[in-house]
């Protein structure tokens, strides 16, 4: 299936949660979702015959200064077709249900999310830091954050 | 003594059940010889048996995604190099695609030809690499000797192509760095000669290794719907017995012009998915490897080797994902531009990174010795776990 | 952890008579030199021994198998099979920092890392040695300007002996730079530093 007809597919199930298609004038097109909805799309992206989504590539968070994007990006194995969902956060507090009991993978992924963008995962295993250290402060890949002068003892200069 | 006395002697059922022993934490890495780098290990051992294991990670986070979106993008491609330090090529080239085909650039044949000779290269010397190290993690000193005197002649012969040892730099956006000369092309001929002649020894010396097979058959199996689940991809996932290859299911490249197999794992010496296969699996694909170099320089044409991209590269407005296969798995560029010369996001997925997440799901009621094991078989690269 | 650059200092002539008096041994040797010193002169008496000590010091290095990044790799590489580190005697790589004199920092110390890296070196036996290997361990590298967490040189919680530039250094750099400690171990004076030097330099004698 490609993206055209899988935004039908969900449309039909989703109703309003699913937002219009927009054909991209280059690269990759996406699935716009309601962040509300998305744990139930992707239960069902992954369980639905006809869809099949059994692979989570990646899950990677966006700051567009004014929101928050999350960007999944699907495969499917038996079907061989690819799909990118996309969910718009709110800057100030941004959350979103965890997907790590949909795609174990996940899990991963989403703390990594968390540790650069700050992107909080309702019902997330163990959302801890991944990368940095536990007591790190602020969000490194947010367009606003400014690296620390000193951490530990040691200048950053 | 006679049946009987044993039994006897031996203590009552109830008190052996509530003899308890201590659980214990015990912490590997990050300065541990089979860590592969820095990764640390915490681990909830019963004994010698390990209930659970942890991996913490981010002793190497060198800010790759930061850096990627603070910079040009022809700047930007150096750090993609550095993130899977083994097969630089192979993530060069991953970026490079991502850029060229957001940008829609054009590369020409004959740099096409010369990406997947030095990709699979690069791959044959990142799993030579991992060929020794495996047999250093299990108390081999040898192979790793073995492993690097071949691999020394793909790093010259890359060194010759690109000028670098180990950071080739070689893809750039547009094409690649140098061309090919007939020098060269006699070398490569001259190693993928040697590279086939050597390959039984080393499987005289390591595959087939009785003590070798014991410590890595049927230890730390994946079955094939853990492995999709857990985002197992390269050659841990062909060796739980999918069948499924970048190069050959979403070619790239000009890979789809190249006969090759793609071997998966068939539980030869044990179980599907266990770590001699994933070994296994990284051995077949030199021998494949080699087979797409050579027909590579069979098929390479003339041309220009490096497309003019304008010096301040600007981007359309959109995004893009582009997976290649790394020697490691599948590595993919997530690029999203809004016109600017910096990309507004790179997000890269690193395969190492995904295929240790399962660490904790398969290190459960395995010997500690055993998870030196299972590591060493999912042969990751630190620097691109933590990027 | 503290960071302070880790120092010892040259053992006052107090101490040493102390230790000389718990250690019998020590003071056998601290006669012996005081004779002999009072007849030779400083260098001429122990410049055999200082020789000897530093020889077998410098022709067997034992480095500990550490490595963080991409240069671990090319030291890696520096051990096999074509550059052999095994010739300097320097190739007996030594999984734990007990049994070390050399760490090779090789590849980039991130924030996460240095107290780890700091450890290790607090845990290897004097007289221990460190080489910078990359340029990201002498000053961050290609990660100095943005790598928020990137260390931006070593030498800021280490005492470093040898820098090896490069990204990364090719493995002939590795060696002159092994070879270039090995004399630095020459030009070491072991016995006059700890046994003599407190007590018959020039400051102490008037
Ligand atoms: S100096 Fe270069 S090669 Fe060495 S660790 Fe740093 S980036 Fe890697």
């Amino acid at each position: 299936m490609n993206p055209r007809e899988i935004h039908t597919l969900l449309k039909e199930r989703f109703g309003e949660a699913v937002r219009d298609w927009t054909e991209p004038e280059v690269g990759d097109s996406s699935l716009d979702l309601d962040s509300g909805s998305l744990h139930d799309v992707c239960v069902l992206l992954r369980d639905d015959s006809a869809l099949r989504f059994d692979f989570l590539r990646l899950v990677s968070a966006v700051d567009r200064t004014d929101r928050i994007e999350c960007v999944y990006h699907l495969w499917s194995y038996e079907l061989a077709h690819s799909a990118a969902l996309r969910v718009e956060l709110d800057r100030s507090d941004p959350r979103v249900a965890s997907l790590s009991d949909v795609w174990p993978t996940a899990e991963w992924h989403e703390r990594e999310a968390y540790d650069m963008m700050g992107v909080v995962f309702e019902n997330h295993p163990h959302l801890h830091r991944i990368l940095l250290p536990e007591d790190w402060e602020g969000y490194p890949l947010r367009k606003d954050y400014v690296a620390p002068r000193e951490y530990n003892g040691l200048t950053n200069e | 003594m006679s049946e009987a006395n044993v039994t006897e002697t031996a203590p009552p059922a109830s008190r052996r059940d509530s003899l308890r022993t201590e659980e214990m934490l015990l912490n590997m890495g990050p300065q541990h010889p089979s860590t592969h780098g820095v990764l640390r290990l915490v681990v909830r051992t019963d004994g010698e048996m390990v209930r659970e294991s942890w991996p913490q990670i981010g002793f190497l986070h060198r800010c790759f995604e930061k850096i990627a979106e603070s910079l040009p993008y022809a700047q930007a491609l150096p750090y993609a190099d550095r993130m899977d330090y083994l097969g630089s090529v192979n993530n060069g080239l991953a970026f490079c695609l991502g850029v060229e085909k957001l940008g829609a650039i054009e590369v020409s044949e004959r740099a096409a030809h010369l990406r997947v000779i030095a990709a699979e290269l690069n791959r044959i010397a990142s799993h030579l690499i991992a060929f020794g190290t495996y047999a250093l993690d299990l108390g081999a000193f040898t192979p790793f000797i073995y492993g690097f005197r071949e691999r020394e002649m793909a790093v010259s012969i890359l060194e010759k192509l690109s000028g670098g040892r180990l950071l080739y730099h070689y893809p750039r956006i547009g094409g690649v760095a140098n061309d090919l000369t007939p020098e060269i092309a006699s070398d490569i001929r001259a190693f993928l000669v040697q590279m086939r002649k050597v390959w039984p020894e080393y499987n005289a010396l390591l595959s087939d290794n009785q003590i070798f097979v014991k410590r890595t058959a049927n230890v730390g199996v994946v079955t094939r719907e853990q492995a999709i689940a857990w985002g197992f991809t390269g050659p841990c996932l062909r060796a739980s017995g999918v069948r499924f290859d970048l190069r050959k299911d979403q070619p790239y490249s000009l890979y789809e012009r190249f006969a090759f197999d793609v071997p998966i794992g068939e539980g030869t010496k044990g179980t599907t998915g266990d770590c001699w296969d994933r070994y296994w699996v990284r051995m077949v694909e030199i021998l494949e490897s080699c087979r797409i170099v050579e027909q590579a320089l069979d098929g390479i044409p003339e041309g220009p080797v490096l497309t003019k991209v304008p010096r301040v590269l600007k981007l359309p407005k959109g995004e893009v994902y582009v997976p290649c296969e790394n020697p490691r798995g599948e590595l993919g560029f997530y690029i999203v531009s809004d016109g600017d010369p910096k990309a507004l996001r790179i997000k890269s997925r690193g395969p190492s990174f995904c295929n240790l997440s399962i660490v904790n799901e398969i290190c459960r009621d395995v010997l500690l010795a055993d998870v030196v094991a299972i590591l060493g078989s999912i042969d990751i690269v630190l620097g691109e776990v933590d990027r | 952890m503290g960071t302070e650059i880790l120092k010892t200092p040259a053992p006052t002539a107090e101490e040493l008579l102390g230790r000389a008096v718990q250690d019998p041994r020590d003071l056998t040797r601290y006669l012996y030199y005081l004779r002999n010193v009072r007849a030779e002169g400083l260098s001429v008496a122990v410049a055999p021994l200082d020789a000897a000590i530093n020889w077998s010091r410098a022709s067997s290095i034992w480095p500990l198998t550490f490595g963080i990044a991409c240069c671990a790799i090319e030291m890696m590489a520096t051990g096999a099979a074509k550059y052999d580190l095994d010739r300097f005697g320097a190739g007996a790589f030594r999984p734990t920092p007990r049994q070390a004199d050399l760490m090779i920092v090789a590849g980039t110390v991130t924030h996460k890392m240095a107290p780890r890296v700091r450890r290790l070196y607090d845990q290897m036996p004097e007289p221990k040695f460190v080489m910078a290997m990359g340029a990201c361990t002498i000053g961050g590298g290609p990660y100095s300007r943005l790598g928020y967490h990137v260390v931006k040189g070593i030498d800021r919680f280490l005492p470093v002996d040898v820098c090896v530039p490069g990204c990364p250094p090719r493995p002939e750099a590795l060696i002159d730079a092994l070879m270039y400690l090995q004399r630095k171990i020459a030009a070491d004076r072991p016995v006059t530093d700890r046994y003599l030097r407190p007590f018959f330099s020039k400051e102490k004698r008037r």
